[in-house]
């Protein structure tokens, strides 16, 4: 955005006159400005963050979840004995073990779409949004703000979810650094194509009440059709293929990637982690999630 | 010069939606340091006509600018001159009343300070309480608040006192005029006519669509509208009204006719609500010819209510 517009000429009013009278702060800062929208949105970022720690809802459906779900299946087959075993029995990794990939994409998935589309739909019916487009905030610190939220918070419980699998259940780690970094580049692009999704689903909604109501549907959907909830190899060929339509599948099967012993590799469809493709599938979503939010986002609807 | 244009400036405004037009072709300007109070019964068209001048919808006719940008085009340097009090919104309101603020006053420029404001709208007792914990009108007083941060230029103020008590009410006219003091140009609309009648230089009065009425508060509607009003019980029992610019002598006449006090006098100067009120019905009167024939029916300018 341009200052031109305005001139200099149009602030040479008895106001401004007035205002620098009472000798507070001159006009230094610039009012717009990449330096001013990467300050502005920075600051989102805490306010954003705060906010959703102090909301129940973001809380418990989509921080706590993939908790609740990892907890529920290990109590539930837990006892069944390990997944991926030779035919006499030994080996294989446990419940909680097979799990843990899944609730991290899982958790990926919730932080970023589910979390924005709700929150986005609700700012836009409780009115917050027309406040905010009634300030001088550039949309795109605004979009940064969310991002950064999806991005701290879905960190923070990646972090956790990784520690309660390693300190609660017992679960080993890769301890490959090769297997760190991969984890790295699947988590961030993961979550940002998440994050984009979340602003684009957004727009869905014909209100704030019923956002919960359109969004979770679709993200439950995803969630058992992608392997987080049903182990993916026993799928029928075209759920599988259906599912890699969508970005939770490649998601799901980047944590597996690094999270599950190679050998569990010969159980995809193409019998190996494919990273390649899953970098690909994620930046093509990525791609799509930015442009369709950049195109519906609107502070208010105009009804013309 | 620019020193001179208005800052608010509008040109035969249309606005329609689909087949109803809620805006018919207004023209006013408001000028630099002026409170404009804007009325209208609900449905008039104000709120259309405040969200055109906001940015926050396009019109379907005529010329506008704020600030000399055309709201449709305002980039985000003139929205950061502007001070927007929307009605009521129900935001979830997780964050304190400072948090907000600080927030909300990192947006703009040239911000107030966070502590001047907050005690300019009467919240310090309240700074450090998530604002979903406050009352209807504390929280229109935080809404005020984060219309007056970023120090505008130009204060949109859309029924703001709504839920207020009647104290708030006086701290908040305080407050407006304060803002004027230094400055500020306000554009205000409230159904409060007193409030209008305490703060605004200028009104506008919409109804239908149409600007029926504009001029300072001290004229608006006419002199004739302000002529006081004598209203009384006859020995008869009939309750008469006679509009007069001497009342005191008709109430001296009515004496000495009566040789006795009387019954029910009343010396009535009309208020601004009592103007607007003979302003709107008249305005729908000229679009109901069965309201204009009662009208004609009564008899010249002595009114038997009863």
């Amino acid at each position: 955005m341009s200052n031109n517009e305005t001139g200099s000429g149009g602030r040479g009013t008895s106001t401004t006159a007035a205002a620098s009278a009472e000798g507070r702060r001159p006009s230094t800062r610039p009012g717009t400005g990449l330096v001013t929208v990467l300050r502005v949105g920075s600051s989102r970022v805490g306010y954003e963050t705060r906010m959703y720690f102090r909301t129940t809802d973001s809380v418990f459906f989509t921080f706590l979840f993939p908790f609740i779900m990892l907890a529920i299946f290990t109590a539930a087959f837990g006892s069944s004995g390990n997944i991926g075993t030779a035919p006499d029995g030994s080996g294989g990794i446990s419940v909680g073990a097979y799990y843990l990939p899944g609730m991290l994409a899982a958790g990926m998935l919730l932080s970023g779409v589910q979390n924005l589309a709700v929150d986005i739909a609700g700012e836009k019916g409780d009115g917050t949004l027309k406040r905010l487009g009634g300030t001088p905030l550039s949309p795109l610190s605004y979009f940064i703000g969310k991002i950064g939220q999806v991005l701290v918070t879905g960190v923070f419980q990646a972090a956790l979810l990784i520690l309660v699998a390693r300190v609660l259940l017992g679960i080993d780690l890769p301890t490959d650094p090769e297997k760190w970094l991969t984890f790295a580049w699947v988590f961030l692009l993961g979550v940002i194509t998440s994050a984009f999704l979340g602003i684009a689903l957004s727009a869905l909604p014909r209100s704030g009440k019923s956002a919960t109501a359109v969004v979770i549907p679709i993200v439950l959907v995803l969630q058992f059709i992608s392997g987080v909830y049903l182990q993916f190899y026993l799928l029928p060929d075209w759920m599988q293929n259906a599912a890699s339509v969508f970005p939770l599948k490649w998601m799901a099967q980047g944590m597996r990637g690094v999270f599950l012993p190679d050998s569990f590799a010969s159980l995809e469809q193409n019998e190996s982690w494919d990273f390649p493709l899953i970098a690909l599938n994620l930046l093509i979503w990525l791609v799509v999630g930015l442009v369709l939010s950049r195109v519906t986002f609107r502070w208010i609807r105009k009804d013309t | 010069m620019e020193l001179s244009f208005p800052v608010v400036r509008v040109r035969d405004l249309h606005k329609s939606y689909g087949a109803f037009e809620a805006i018919r072709g207004i023209s006013f300007d408001i000028e630099a340091g002026e409170t404009f109070a804007l009325l209208g019964p609900n449905g008039a068209g104000k709120s259309t006509a405040i969200e055109i001048l906001e940015g926050y919808r396009d019109r379907s006719s005529g010329e506008v600018s704020v600030l000399g940008v055309d709201p449709q085009r305002g980039g985000l340097a003139w929205k950061s001159r502007l001070g927007i009090v929307l009605q009521s919104t129900g935001e979830s309101g997780n964050v304190t009343v400072t948090e907000q603020l600080t927030h909300f006053a990192g947006l703009y420029p040239r911000p107030r300070r966070v502590a001047e404001v907050i005690e300019a709208v009467g919240l310090e007792s309240q700074a450090k309480t998530r604002i979903s914990k406050l009352s209807g009108g504390q929280r229109r007083r935080v809404d005020v608040a984060l219309g007056i941060i970023g120090r505008p230029e130009l204060l949109f103020l859309d029924e703001p006192t709504t839920g207020f008590d009647p104290e708030a009410r006086h701290q908040f006219w305080g407050l407006v005029r304060r803002l004027k003091a230094e400055g500020t140009t306000i554009l205000l609309t409230t159904h409060y006519l007193d409030e209008a009648a305490q703060l605004g230089d200028r009104a506008g009065v919409i109804n239908d669509g149409l600007l029926i009425d504009i001029g300072a508060i001290g004229e608006i509607g006419g002199a004739d509208a302000r002529v006081p009003l004598v209203r009384w019980r006859e020995p008869s029992g009939v309750l008469r009204e006679k509009r007069t610019p001497e009342p005191a002598r008709l109430v001296a006449e009515l004496v000495a006719a009566s040789g006795a006090e009387p019954a029910e006098l009343e010396v009535i100067r009309p208020s601004l609500e009592d103007i607007y009120l003979g302003l709107v019905r008249g305005s729908r009167a000229l679009n109901d010819d069965a309201d204009a024939n009662t009208a004609d029916l009564l008899e010249d300018d002595t009114e038997v209510l009863a």
